[in-house]
């Protein structure tokens, strides 16, 4: 079971987030006139990563705040968590 | 019966008590502080089980966690459990266990035949034979199988124990007391570290309670015995026993399973039979030691033949012979010190050792003892069906290749080193990359990939010296790094006898001419000859090897068998063991009970119930309870001997003709608030939100990314910034969660807070035309007129004092109301209505009454709106607005969605009007088309319409739209029902919806 360090809580089991995704998917503005290709893109390709991989976690059983995780998906190494609105370097 | 192999003293048991047991119905006696393993072999028994494939006779090879036979059945307070190491159950009185795999009896077992079969039984015998014909497998290689595999049989009845789990943090977790364990717990403490220290057998001290050494001037048991004392009065230690550290996960967790009450006759009140503890260590000290390998000879699977570590345990800490005429075959020292203590206890051993001309320390005792020793020699084969009565031994040549002449000499057991393996499994878990230990043989962590860190034998270390220097440092260095304290130790002067060499020596050649077994693995019955065949057939990865022969699997996971395993694969393929590699360790290490696993949460602990207000006035009136995710929700109130149908088809009838009341407290409800609330909801549903007057509700629906309508309900504008928002039931919390993630991470700049407020407003559907006339009795006070309080309005009021919400919103088509109270008055509401609604004939309604009012206005519920479906498909695409953009709505252009033959909602009704359609069932064209008959489309959800009389069904239809009047059939192969329908309009009630209006 993984340990997250929620930015807003602290260290806290797996157990009480839930899974989001790839944290670099952006949403197309409202009103944008976008490419098929884009709107696929954003609703259903993702890159399945090996290594790092910046994602989303709500804290659902906590203070219920989607933060971003950087992990690695292969050891599961948790590098760095941020706010949502944080800036990641 | 006496004990006639217990020695007349010595040993860790209480000879004051003694103690009764059964074996195979027979009664013995043993004493307190005896494993049941060692409680037979005081008793003779050395008979206990039959091996898997073959049926041969089982006896005992270890002392703890690495039998691989001594599996029994075990009775204890009227309750059976299987799958128990006979050297970890600790005896009790009245204690009673029985063989297993074993038909009709351990003595004389049918099975056995297999035995005799065994060249028909080699490597993937299994894979090979029950291949074909096709239509066996289920009749008859599947029964066969499931008779003869596994060992024991759980029992079917409810298990009346308690589990517990338990989450911990500590500093450092120790697994293991032995003495790496101890001298690193003990340094970690003196720092001030939180120290877990987990010991899996009963006693704590490890290989100091059987090794004859000296610590600090005590003998190592007594050096143990005063370690753990001080640590148990130290505030900031948690010592355990009977605690097997089983699995290492992720960010440094570990669980454990605590037997608390298993060496007892009956668990104590109040007190769990099994702990899981979850422990989130910031480092973990393995100390989990090593375990004693095999030598590979003929038959050496005889009872009788054990490895010399266990025999040594069961003199030294039982006071128990394993036999009377020992041999001990051996390629190294420790199979002196076995045979050491046998001459202390007045019996005479033979050590067969494989080496050439070795030195030591210990070799000269044993020379000075007066034991007999033959070098360069080897055991070629055991003899005896149920125990061992002979041996084969010869002289083996330098190269470990030639046996000399075989003679056969008479012994009654015999105790086998092969050197030692550490217990790596812990670290491998954990990520480690394990390394290869020329030196030894044998495998030792390498790089951690976790804090974790090896000591002493399980690192390869067996000098006692080495190992507690290390180990004291560990403790220190890493606990001063967790406290800044550092609190020096002095280390204790250590005397201990000096070692030679091992022989790499592991597998005796067979002679010319014998054929015999020669056994790897155990437990799961793989010889070297089935290794042969494997790697003969082309299996190459050590992981398939294991897979096809069945090497190093089950509950043993390759304690006893790993190595050499992999010796004899790497002999094959003419590589060295590191380039073969090994298995996986998978956890867990050992076998840990179901119970413990699922802890507390069984029965009605198995997931929270969710129970509204009124759940006791339904109670009361006879409601039957239906499940509705984790809430309970009343199905029908039944009246006298009514069934489902008959009280549903009440129910709903009187809300069509009178009034009824149902209680919609489960309904998800979010409170919205803030300057850009209105904004949100215009983005999250698919129609117009910008214009809704305050005290109006709207419905709306919402839709996935991709299109997929996710949820609906209505919303209504409480004040100019604040809405309550419902949804379905079973979505509550998907949608809140929903909104959050488009608050906080796409649309940071809405000013918008949500909350649920499910559990604060309790909420009861008034419904039927006279729900009016109730609803002024009710509210007095307020015009509740169709002006006063229009279709879609909304009012808030007091019910006789009590703070109330009243929305004019419908689901069951008729004139209708929800009022809402807070939760506490939710009861006090609940019975008001009731009260005042009995000269207009007020009934309950329950949910599936309320099924069938929405099925036959052609509402839509979670039975259409199942993820797979889009506006269109449910007829809600008339709310999709074309002048905003909203969640979802790029989507809805995609070519499956927009194709002119669509799928769409559409009602279905039998011809002969009397069949009920069953849910699920498939729509075809035709009914005698040969399979796979082209499905059209299914049956989401069926009722008996109380308006009409006569089954009604939705469905969900290819081209809906324009199969209206068509004759199809409905086909239910599961119910085996064919039956004739026609395809009608989805509102089969008031399909103008003047009744919500009225």
């Amino acid at each position: 079971m993984l340990h997250i360090k929620c930015p807003y809580c602290g260290m806290r089991s797996q157990n009480e987030f839930s899974y989001g995704g790839d944290a670099s998917v952006k949403r197309p503005e409202l009103n944008k006139e976008i490419s098929d290709e884009e709107w696929d893109n954003f609703v259903y390709n993702r890159k399945s990563l090996r290594g790092k991989h910046l994602e989303l976690w709500q804290h659902l059983s906590g203070c219920r705040q989607w933060i971003k995780v950087e992990r690695d998906t292969t050891t599961h190494e948790i590098f760095n968590t941020y706010k949502a609105d944080e800036e990641i370097s | 019966m006496n004990q006639k192999f217990r020695l007349e003293n010595g040993g860790l048991i209480n000879r004051d008590k003694k103690l009764s047991f059964k074996f195979n119905g027979k009664t013995y006696y043993g004493y307190e502080g005896d494993t049941l393993a060692s409680a037979l072999i005081a008793n003779g028994v050395h008979l206990v089980g039959r091996s898997f494939k073959y049926h041969r006779p089982r006896g005992f090879f270890g002392a703890g966690v690495d039998e691989p036979y001594a599996i029994v059945q075990l009775y204890r307070n009227n309750e059976t459990e299987p799958n128990i190491k006979a050297t970890e159950q600790e005896l009790f009185e009245g204690l009673e266990a029985k063989s297993v795999n074993c038909w009709p009896s351990v003595n004389f077992d049918i099975g056995a035949i297999n035995n005799f079969l065994k060249i028909f039984l080699p490597a993937g015998f299994y894979y090979k034979t029950f291949m074909w014909p096709k239509s066996f497998w289920y009749r008859v290689y599947e029964p066969f199988i499931r008779k003869a595999a596994g060992l024991g049989v759980a029992s079917t009845k409810h298990d009346k124990e308690r589990y517990e789990h338990k989450y911990e943090y500590c500093d450092l977790l120790i697994a293991g007391s032995g003495p790496s364990g101890l001298a690193s717990a003990y340094a970690a403490a003196k720092n001030g570290a939180r120290v877990i220290l987990a010991e899996d057998k009963p006693r704590f001290g490890g290989s100091l309670l059987t090794s004859d050494v000296n610590i600090g001037n005590q003998s190592g048991e007594d050096w143990a015995k005063s370690i753990i004392s001080e640590l148990k009065e130290m505030p900031n230690v948690v010592v355990k026993n009977r605690s097997q550290v089983f699995g290492y996960y992720d960010h440094n967790m570990l669980v454990m399973s605590e037997k608390v009450s298993d060496h007892l006759p009956k668990t104590k009140k109040h007190h769990p039979k099994q702990r899981l503890w979850y422990i989130r260590a910031k480092e973990v000290l393995i100390s989990s030691g090593s375990i004693e390998r095999p030598i590979v000879f003929g038959n050496n699977d005889t009872p009788g033949v054990m490895l010399s570590s266990a025999a040594k345990e069961y003199l030294k800490v039982y006071g128990v012979l394993v036999g009377k005429n020992p041999l001990v075959f051996t390629n190294n020292d420790s199979g002196y010190e076995t045979a050491i203590e046998f001459k202390k206890n007045g019996i005479n051993p033979i050590i067969l050792d494989s080496r050439v001309n070795p030195q030591s320390e210990i070799i000269d005792e044993a020379i000075n003892l007066g034991i007999k020793i033959n070098f360069s020699y080897v055991v070629v084969a055991a003899h005896g069906y149920k125990k061992v009565s002979s041996a084969d031994i010869a002289k083996i040549s330098d190269d470990k290749k030639q046996l000399g002449t075989i003679e056969n000499i008479k012994c009654d057991c015999i105790c086998v080193s092969g050197f030692w393996t550490p217990t790596i499994h812990l670290a491998s878990q954990s990520g480690n990359k394990t390394k290869f230990k020329e030196e030894i043989d044998a495998f030792v962590p390498g790089t951690s990939k976790q804090n974790e860190t090896t000591l002493g034998a399980a690192n390869g270390i067996f000098t006692l010296e080495e190992t507690l220097k290390d180990s004291f440092i560990a403790g220190q260095d890493l606990s001063k790094k967790i406290t800044n304290k550092d609190n020096k130790i002095s280390f204790p002067n250590v005397v201990e006898k000096k070692s030679s060499q091992h022989d790499k020596f592991w597998c005796v050649p067979l002679p010319k001419g014998k054929s015999y077994k020669r056994f790897l693995d155990f437990q799961n019955d793989v010889a070297v000859s089935d290794i042969e065949i494997a790697l003969k057939e082309g299996y190459r990865s050590i992981e398939h090897v294991k897979r096809y022969t069945t090497l190093g699997m089950a509950t043993d996971q390759g304690k006893t068998s790993n190595l050499n395993g992999l010796q004899l694969v790497s002999d094959i393929e003419n590589k060295v063991v590191p380039a073969v590699g090994h298995t996986t360790f998978r956890p867990p290490y050992t076998p840990i009970s179901i119970g413990a696993i699922v802890g507390r949460e069984v029965g009605k602990h198995s997931k929270p119930t969710r129970k509204s207000p009124m759940h006791s006035w339904h109670e009361k009136n006879n409601a039957v309870f239906v499940d509705a995710g984790v809430w309970l929700r009343p199905r029908y109130y039944k009246q006298g001997n009514e069934t489902l149908f008959e009280a549903s088809k009440r129910e709903a009838k009187n809300v069509r003709t009178n009034v009824g009341v149902c209680d919609v407290t489960t309904l998800g409800k979010i409170d919205i608030k803030g300057p850009d609330a209105a904004e949100l909801l215009n983005r999250v549903y698919t129609n117009a939100w910008l214009k809704l007057p305050v005290g109006k509700a709207r419905y709306g629906v919402m839709l996935r990314e991709d299109g997929i309508v996710m949820d609906d309900g209505t919303t209504t504008r409480i004040s100019e910034n604040h809405y309550h928002m419902t949804t379905t039931t079973a979505q509550a919390a998907n949608v809140l969660s929903h909104l959050e993630y488009y608050l906080q991470l796409v649309w940071p700049e809405l000013n918008v807070n949500v909350v649920s407020t499910t559990e604060q407003w309790a909420g009861a559907a008034i419904a039927g035309p006279k729900s009016r006339k109730l609803l002024e009795k009710l509210f007095p006070k307020n015009d509740v007129s169709n002006e006063g309080l229009p279709f879609m309005g909304y009012m808030e009021s007091d019910l006789f004092g009590v703070k109330a919400r009243i929305f004019r919103i419908s689901f069951s088509g008729e004139l209708a109301y929800e009022v809402n109270v807070e939760s506490n008055n939710g009861q006090f509401m609940w019975e008001k209505i009731i009260e005042l609604g009995q000269e207009f004939q007020v009934q309950p309604y329950g949910t599936e009454a309320l099924s069938t009012l929405r099925i036959e206005m052609g509402h839509v519920a979670g039975s259409e709106l199942d993820g797979r479906t889009i506006s269109y498909d449910t007829s809600l695409e008339g709310l999709i607005s074309k002048k905003k953009d909203f969640i979802g709505k790029r989507s809805l252009n995609r070519e499956a969605f927009t194709s002119s033959d669509r799928q769409k909602i559409v009602g279905v009704i039998p011809l002969d009007k009397k069949t009920s359609i069953p849910e699920g069932s498939h729509l075809v064209k035709d009914a005698q088309a040969p399979l796979p008959n082209k499905k059209l489309g299914h049956i989401s959800a069926s009722c008996w319409s109380v308006e009409h009389d006569n089954p009604f069904s939705l469905a969900i239809l290819k081209d809906g739209k324009n199969m209206i009047g068509e004759k199809l059939f409905v086909m239910s192969p599961l119910k085996n029902k064919v039956i004739p329908v026609e395809i009608v309009s989805s509102h089969y009630v008031d399909p103008k919806g003047e009744r919500v209006r009225s």
